[in-house]
This record gives structure tokens, C-alpha cells and sequence, in this order.
């Protein structure tokens, strides 16, 4: 199977690089985070390698939901956005063509990921998706390089602190999310 | 111990009656969720192979590697807490690559790329750890630590930055 290198909206195949939990094998605890019932035995093998730090897992599922897809604040189509701009600067190219395509969806329109994958951060993009974007992209570089125009800019934008709270959030959780799926396997031809 | 809320609140700098500060309790949830995630990543139940005080030392080194010198100070005083002695203590050096400890040498390698550069991880990242002893479900939990640092870090620098705003 072809190691995928270019980003996509196409959502790949993960391979692990980590032997998934054997569900055979799970404890009580690990079931439980799963939340493996008799009824419900599918769980990606993404879960099923995260599954080997349980305590961790339990509580990321649902701060991540809480996140991506709490009412009111940010859109959530620009929620995606902030994590599609975190998964460019990490080449995470799983996360990024997860929720490019989920962006593609909420949003009904395909050119602003067209732009950001052919541009990364040269992207050129109309003034709120672009705040939004450069925000993102500069919070996500180790360090983090965001500074006071960029924020000054979000405002500009129309952005109220609401919405940046939750552009925080949410970029800073694909700071996260692409330390995981980036590193622990590899996208794959579906 | 400082609960995270007030831990992220302190080092961002969100005065208690601030605008701010209801931004934030609007999403009490999620801020709450983060410290749980803190305690799980830092001071779980069952470490596995990586102890208490490794992973504080880990976690102060990420927060140099990352220019956050307050959240540096929170967790050596973590380390501290969990009696942080020896080449465990030396973790936080930036320098310091482990010396003839081969298990060492690799979480710190592993760490640091994980920290500053993960785009460039591959595959042979794992499998260096792999070779130098560390089991599987140990890897989860290195990567879940350096992943939640990240996140916990960019967090504060936006806050930081969004107190300007009310």
C-alpha cells in the first residue's frame, strides 16, 4: 500500500504503526472507554491504538466533541478550518482531508481548501476566511508565532471573542489531534 | 494542586472579573475536560512504564522546547511533587540527550520531534522506540503526553492574546 505525501480531500486508509488493542484482550476499562457493547464491536484501528492509554482516551472523546461541535461561538465550518489549517502546517494529511472535507460540506463551497492545499500559507482567500487561516496557521507552529495583529485582524474580520475562543480551541486540539494520528500511523491508499 | 481552569486562567493572565473571564465560563465545560485531561496525561492511575515524575520533567521540557517558561515553572513544580531525582531530573536540560540511558535517549529524542517537528515523523520515529525497548502501549502514552502539551500550550498563548479584546 502507497504511503499517501500530498494533501487530499479524498479521506485515505490509516495504517498503524502500533499494534492495535486486541479487543480480546481489553480490560473492563478499556471496553468501557471504547464503549464496546455486544451490538457495537466496530472501533477504528485508530481508537483501538489510542485505547492502550485508556485514562487519556476517556476524556478526549468527549472534550473533542465538546469542542468541534458545542452550540453557539464559532461556526462549524470555521471550527474545521482552524483544524485543517493545524493539520497543513503538520502535514497531517488524514486530519487534514478528514476536515477539509467536512469544511467542503458545511460550508457548500471547494475553493477555499482548493487554495489552501495548492498554497499553504500563501493561500489567498477572501478577508474573514483569510484572518481566520493566518491565525491558525501561526498559532499552530512550534512555537506558536501568532502575535497581536493577528488577533487585531480576527476583529476586523467580525469575529467576536466568542468565536476566537473557539478558533483557539479548536486549532490548538489539532495541535493535538495531529501529534497522534501523524506520528502513531500513516495514511494509506482507501 | 492548582486545578487547570485556574492554572491556564493564572498563566494567561484572565483577571477573575474580566470579560474575559466570561468568555471562558461560557465553555466551563471544556475547561474543566482540560484538566482532566492534565491529570490523566500527567498523574494517571496506572503510569505504565512511564512514572509520575518522568512524565513532569517530559512535560517541563516540552514547555522550554516551546518558549512557555510559565508553564516550565508549573511543571518542575510537578516534578518536584512526584520526587524527581537523578537522570529523571536532568530531563529538563535541553542539552541533556539521555547520556548511556538507550530508553531515555529514545523518549527524549521522541519527544522532542514530536514537540517541535512533527511533520517530520515517520514511521522509523516508532520503531526507534520500539528498538530501544519501550513497549507499545508506552508509545500511546509518551505521544498522548507530548499531544496534550501541545494543545494545553497553544491554549494559553491564545488566551494570552485574546485578553486585549474585553
Amino acid at each position: 500500500m502507497k504511503t499517501l505525501h500530498d494533501f487530499t480531500t479524498t479521506v485515505p486508509a490509516w495504517k498503524p504503526h502500533v499494534a492495535p488493542l486486541d479487543l480480546a484482550k481489553a480490560t473492563v476499562a478499556q471496553l468501557d472507554a471504547l464503549k464496546v457493547t455486544p451490538s457495537n464491536q466496530k472501533v477504528s484501528d485508530y481508537v483501538l491504538v489510542l485505547a492502550h492509554d485508556v485514562e487519556t482516551l476517556k476524556v478526549r472523546t468527549p472534550l473533542f466533541n465538546a469542542i468541534m461541535y458545542n452550540r453557539g461561538g464559532l461556526s462549524r465550518a470555521e471550527r474545521e478550518l482552524g483544524a485543517v489549517s493545524s493539520s497543513v502546517v503538520n502535514r497531517c494529511i488524514y486530519c487534514a482531508a478528514v476536515h477539509a472535507s467536512r469544511y467542503n460540506q458545511l460550508a457548500r463551497e471547494g475553493t477555499t481548501i482548493a487554495e489552501i492545499f495548492a498554497r499553504g500559507a500563501n493561500a489567498k482567500l477572501e478577508p474573514r476566511l483569510a484572518a481566520i487561516f493566518n491565525f491558525a496557521t501561526r498559532l499552530s507552529q512550534s512555537p506558536p508565532t501568532a502575535d497581536s495583529a493577528d488577533i487585531a485582524a480576527l476583529v476586523d474580520a467580525g469575529l467576536n471573542p466568542d468565536e476566537i475562543l473557539d478558533l483557539v480551541l479548536s486549532t490548538s486540539l489539532f495541535g493535538w489531534a495531529n501529534r497522534l494520528m501523524h506520528t502513531l500511523g500513516e495514511p494509506i491508499e482507501a | 494542586m492548582v486545578a487547570m481552569e485556574d492554572l491556564l486562567r493564572r498563566i494567561a493572565g484572565v483577571e477573575a472579573t474580566s470579560g474575559l473571564a466570561e468568555v471562558l465560563d461560557k465553555r466551563a465545560d471544556i475547561f474543566e475536560m482540560t484538566q482532566e485531561s492534565h491529570d490523566a496525561a500527567l498523574m494517571p492511575a496506572d503510569p505504565g512504564g512511564i512514572s509520575h515524575a518522568e512524565r513532569a520533567a517530559l512535560a517541563c521540557r516540552v514547555a522550554r522546547l516551546t518558549d512557555a517558561p510559565d508553564f516550565a515553572t508549573h511543571y518542575e513544580d510537578l516534578m518536584s511533587k512526584a520526587g524527581a531525582v537523578g537522570t529523571t531530573a536532568r530531563i529538563v536540560d535541553l542539552e541533556f540527550l539521555g547520556g548511556d540511558d538507550t530508553r531515555l535517549a529514545a523518549l527524549i529524542r521522541h519527544v522532542d520531534l514530536i514537540a517541535n517537528d512533527p511533520k517530520s515523523a515517520t514511521g522509523d520515529a516508532i520503531e526507534a522506540l520500539k528498538g530501544a525497548g519501550i513497549s507499545e502501549p508506552d508509545i500511546v502514552r509518551l505521544s498522548e503526553l507530548v499531544a496534550f502539551l501541545s494543545y494545553q500550550l497553544r491554549v494559553a498563548a491564545g488566551l494570552k492574546l485574546m485578553r486585549v479584546l474585553t
